[in-house]
């Protein structure tokens, strides 16, 4: 593939600290011209800080970038343009209420009599368009064309005539599989006109599908870079999830000794289009089921089709043998089923409202407004959660806001326990807090299970999935691609069903 | 910045700790504004503290205040609601023109006077639900929402005008009018009329749990759904409760005019209302709501008004001397400028 020895570009041993994190540490990446490149690793791997080091987005605080054996500083975005790099970003930076035209000339607008001249706008537009090989009518707003085109549309605007190197960001993220085909064709034939190309992606099947090379982050560190012929899907998946700490944490006695319950939900084939496959899954009583996948394999996804937070549009469910159609949220809290969200502040915190408040929201909707839980039932509930889950808190009357983070998350569960639900979903329960809590979260967790509530909990650490399940389902690519449970459910066998080994 | 503040506090003296927790309680500075206006009024009114009794009810500048304030403390509580859930209603004013339209029709078609009265009271609903259907239902911006009513309000009132020839829309109702402007006792009407619908908002938002969700949905819509909170009842709710406090405003002043005037009838009373919410620590960005703190809000800007009227100065004064109060007390509710405060009373140098 690479007929010289030289790579295009040569990020060699970046290093980049934020306040009390470090980003990158040593990190090398090397690109060929005329090939694709897959970039992966998992959240806070450092891919996104070191494509920002490469376009001029961010500055390195170590390291060296060569381009063409070359040194160079990049100390901005149109510096890196002028070299011949650039970026398509996830969020497709583009104004959808304006024309494809406009949004295609927005840096740098032809100028008539110091004037916009459109005439002159178009007819460049267009050129930039044709070198994807689109048509299509430059004047109408972009918005109303598909996600698709839009992408495309991002790219023809990232491509100059003599770009060297483009980033495409996730660009497959919100694409159906037929709109991946027509852009990964795009790819190839930029590709051939020598273009090195940065593909940033969670879909594995889609790193074998066009990469030519593949480099994991992890940690801030290159941790392996292999042709992809010859990195095999679990090796890939063992780099990207490598191994925290090992703690052989001792895995909770197997629940099936028990005789784990009846099945409290049921859901079979449910899905939603473009959002998640359709999978079957059983929670019973008494038993903690893990969701285990890579980052955008539809963790979050299926726990929101389980609650209802997002409609399903096949399948059907059962709750306790009857077969129910919810779906909103009121009616899963109705039935008894709870769910924390992974983002605390947007889905779950009522940030201006006290922790007394907070604790009692999910009871007193289940109440409904004339059943007014008075302020010393209110008082009750309260101190009763911030003792048994010890959210660090001077009073119950602070707006919850004001709480640290791990302390939030105590609030959110305690508002679901004191709701008493029979099945109750955890989307990372563990994100963003400390160690301490961190343990007393996985604690509570099986506590809860010994007192028969059935748990599905979603997370990104495979050692808490293997620490709290009885049961894992494994998803990839937003479809379920297995079930282990019992004395199988290790690191190792879900690393295997992740890869589809 | 709270978390500075919380240092600042504990670190501070007993004394100056006690002061800046006062400084920073949200009641403070509205109040203060209040007092200074009153304690002014003290030295340039003369006789702005003396109530009288004439003719067998309470009589005086302070009574005056209350009595005058009155129908925009009604709106401003209805307004408080619809803020709280990150809503506004800019219709109030129209709804005012519409049931005072109404009124004036109804008697014109002599029907009983009390049924007349809760015709007005469901026509104020009835305007709630149709802003509640747009903001909640249609998910319509509740600014353009309540715009398309507040635009067209004044017109609807003019055309029931119409229904009987609209020469003489004029009224006299002993009920309606013994309710706005008679007493009770020494008490007038409208002020226990006030405290009465004050009192059964209160119960309705902080004895049931209707406060809670109002406050919830206004703080974090999409929170409050996956808590299991039905948002556009909600919503709905806030819209019919404002709809309902601008009708008895309605009633009181057109009562009081004894007429039907869609084209001025309550104008620029929305502005008011908001300006009372505001001062009284309501935020546009919604989740809070203060009922009480509203009705300090409508009595600074009430008092601002019969003060200057009352101080000799020129009428034109009044709308720039009203600015700068509301802006001064503005400021001070500004977290920024606060912080700064509480850091210098605390004796904090950095």
């Amino acid at each position: 593939m690479t007929e010289t020895s030289t790579p295009r570009v040569e990020l060699l041993g970046i290093s980049k600290t934020f306040p009390g994190v470090h980003a990158l540490e040593k990190a090398d990446l090397r690109l060929n011209a005329g090939e694709v490149h897959a970039l992966l690793g998992e959240n806070g791997a450092g891919k996104s800080t070191l494509i920002k080091i490469l376009t001029g987005a961010l500055r390195r605080d170590e390291g060296e970038i060569r381009i063409d054996g070359k040194t160079v500083e990049i100390d901005g975005r149109p510096e890196a343009r002028a070299l011949g790099i650039s970026v398509v970003y996830q969020e497709v930076n583009l104004v959808e209420t304006l024309s494809v035209a406009t949004n295609l000339t927005l840096e740098r607008q032809p100028l008539r009599f110091g004037l916009i001249s459109w005439r002159e706008a178009r007819e460049r537009a267009r050129a930039r368009l044709k070198r994807l090989s689109l048509d299509i009518d430059v004047d109408r707003p972009l918005g109303s064309y598909s996600v698709a085109i839009q992408q495309l549309v991002a790219i023809a605007r990232a491509l100059d005539e003599d770009t060297r190197v483009l980033v495409l960001d996730e660009p497959t993220a919100s694409l159906d599989a037929r709109e991946v085909e027509l852009l990964f064709g795009i790819i190839r034939d930029l590709k051939a006109r020598g273009i090195a190309i940065v593909f940033i992606t969670h879909f594995i099947d889609q790193v074998y599908a066009i990469s030519d090379r593949i480099s994991v982050l992890r940690n801030g560190r290159l941790v392996g870079t292999a042709p992809t012929a010859e990195l095999p899907r679990l090796k890939l998946i063992s780099l990207m999830l490598g191994r925290e700490l090992e703690r052989a944490e001792a895995r909770r006695p197997i629940a099936a000794a028990v005789a784990v319950g009846r099945p409290i939900l049921a859901c079979q084939g449910i899905g939603r289009r473009r959002y998640m496959g359709n999978f079957d899954l059983e929670l019973r009583a008494g038993e903690v089921v893990g969701l285990a996948g890579l980052l955008g394999s539809g963790r979050t996804e299926t726990a929101k089709l389980v609650f209802g937070a997002a409609r399903p549009d096949a399948g059907h469910m059962q709750f306790e043998g009857k077969t129910i159609s919810i779906r909103s949220p009121r009616q899963s809290i109705r039935l008894g089923i709870g769910f924390c969200p992974e983002d605390r502040k947007a889905e779950g915190l009522i940030a201006e409202l006290s922790v007394r408040e907070n604790i009692v929201l999910a009871l007193q909707t289940k109440r409904g407004w004339l059943r007014r839980l008075s302020h010393a039932e209110q008082e009750k509930f309260a101190q009763e959660m911030i003792h048994a889950l010890g959210i660090a808190t001077p009073d119950a009357d602070k707006p919850v806001g004001q709480l640290s983070g791990g302390n939030q998350q105590k609030v959110i569960l305690a508002r679901w326990l004191v709701s008493q639900p029979r099945v109750l979903i955890l989307d990372e329960p563990t994100r963003g807090i400390d160690v301490g809590a961190h343990a007393e979260v996985v604690a509570l967790i099986r506590r809860l299970c010994d007192r028969g509530l059935a748990l599905l909990v979603a997370s990104s650490e495979l050692d808490e999935i293997v620490a709290v399940s009885d049961r894992v389902a494994v998803l990839r690519d937003r479809r379920k691609v297995g079930e282990i449970g019992g004395d199988d459910v290790t690191r190792d066998n879900i690393i295997h069903m992740i890869a589809g080994g | 910045m709270s978390v500075d503040r919380a240092i600042a506090a504990a670190e501070a003296p007993p004394i100056a700790r006690r002061l800046t927790a006062l400084l920073a309680h949200r009641a403070v500075w509205p109040l203060v504004a209040l007092v200074i206006i009153l304690v002014i009024d003290a030295f340039f009114a003369h006789g702005f503290f003396r109530v009288r009794v004439v003719e067998g009810r309470l009589f005086g500048s302070l009574v005056d205040v209350f009595y005058r304030g009155m129908p925009t403390a009604l709106v401003a509580l209805g307004m408080a609601v619809v803020i709280g859930t990150k809503g506004i209603d800019l219709s109030v004013g129209s709804i005012i023109a519409i049931c005072a339209a109404v009124i004036a029709w109804r008697m014109h078609e002599g029907d009983p006077h009390f049924v007349i009265l809760l015709l007005a009271l469901g026509t104020g609903l009835l305007c709630g639900l149709w802003n509640g259907t747009l903001v909640a239902f249609l998910d319509i911006q509740p600014i353009i929402a309540t715009l398309i009513l507040m635009v067209s309000g004044r017109g609807i009132g003019l055309m029931i005008n119409l229904i009987y020839g609209g020469t003489n829309p004029s009224f006299t109702s002993p009920l309606l009018q013994g309710l706005s402007t008679g007493h009770i006792g020494l008490i007038p009407t409208r002020l226990i009329i006030g405290a009465g619908l004050f009192a059964l908002l209160w119960l309705l938002l902080r004895r049931t749990a209707l406060g809670l969700f109002l406050e919830s949905v206004g703080a974090n819509a999409r929170a409050a759904d996956l808590a299991g909170i039905s948002a556009r009842l909600v919503k709905l709710s806030a819209y019919l409760i404002s709809g309902l406090c601008a009708g008895s405003a309605g009633i009181i002043i057109g009562a009081d005019t004894h007429t039907s005037d869609p084209v001025s009838i309550g104008l620029y009373i929305e502005l008011d209302a908001i300006l009372a919410v505001v001062i009284g620590g309501g935020s546009l960005a919604g989740g809070r709501i203060f009922l009480g703190m509203t009705v300090i809000g409508v009595l600074v800007i009430q008092t601002l008004t019969t003060s200057i009227l009352m101080s000799g100065l020129p009428p034109e004064f009044n709308l720039i001397v009203k600015a700068i109060v509301v802006l001064i007390v503005l400021l001070l509710q500004s977290n920024n400028l606060r912080a700064a405060l509480v850091r210098l009373f605390s004796g904090r140098k950095r």
